[in-house]
């Protein structure tokens, strides 16, 4: 019934390149819930186009750097 | 566990647990009486107002209960409880959308019960029973989504 995202991320690498950022801290500025930064991280959640880009936002870099959708060449 | 997965839990068990509650009284008066001699409107409105005073005090306990447990592990943020993400508006849409679907085909049965002239006792109680059912699935759905994604 319910099919996990395909949609891979690179936040736990990226918090811990930024001083290991908490999942709260991280939650905190992007003003989602740390459950939701979890579900994320676990890929058990696509968010929002929105919530993607102010997460690539937190960490300075482009958004394709945080997420990755496994196309036919990979 | 977010704020939120916590009242669908909530939920979950205080419409069980009433329906379990009601079930116990009514069923065993099934069989034994002609429908329309049953006792079920008082077992009934006192389960639904259960089911409202439950919810609401569940509901309250959790809103204290999720503070103070995440100062102490330090897991998590107090602001959490205010906070409702697209993630919890999401859940939270489907979870009742499957619990809307489900009422409407208990209410399909009611109003066939209705249609064939059966007693109120059973047409109330299929109405009953689609609510209660929904509630459940509702809180069943919500809390499967939580854990497992989508």
């Amino acid at each position: 019934m319910v099919k996990p995202t395909q949609v891979i991320n690179s936040i736990r690498a990226l918090r811990f390149a930024a001083g290991e950022m908490t999942q709260s801290e991280l939650a905190d500025r992007v003003g989602v819930t740390r459950q939701t930064i979890i579900a994320i991280e676990q890929g058990r959640y696509s968010p929002s186009l929105e919530v993607a880009f102010k997460i690539a936002r937190v960490f300075g870099v482009p958004l394709d750097s945080v997420f990755h959708y496994p196309g036919e060449e990979s | 566990m977010s704020f939120d997965e916590k009242v669908a839990w909530v939920g979950g068990f205080v419409a069980v647990i009433v329906g379990a509650v009601y079930a116990s009284v009514v069923l065993p008066q099934v069989g034994s009486a002609p429908a329309s001699a049953i006792a079920y409107r008082t077992p009934m409105l006192i389960a639904i107002g259960a089911m409202i005073v439950m919810t609401i005090v569940g509901t309250i306990l959790m809103s204290i209960g999720t503070p103070i447990s995440a100062e102490i592990t330090g897991n998590g943020s107090v602001d959490d409880i205010d906070r409702k993400d697209e993630r919890d508006v999401d859940i939270n849409r489907r979870g009742e959308l499957m619990g809307y679907y489900v009422s409407s085909v208990g209410l399909v049965g009611a109003l066939a019960l209705a249609m064939m002239r059966y007693d109120h006792f059973w047409i109330a109680n299929a109405i009953f029973a689609s609510f209660m059912v929904a509630s459940v699935v509702s809180a069943a759905v919500k809390v499967l989504i939580y854990r497992r994604g989508f």
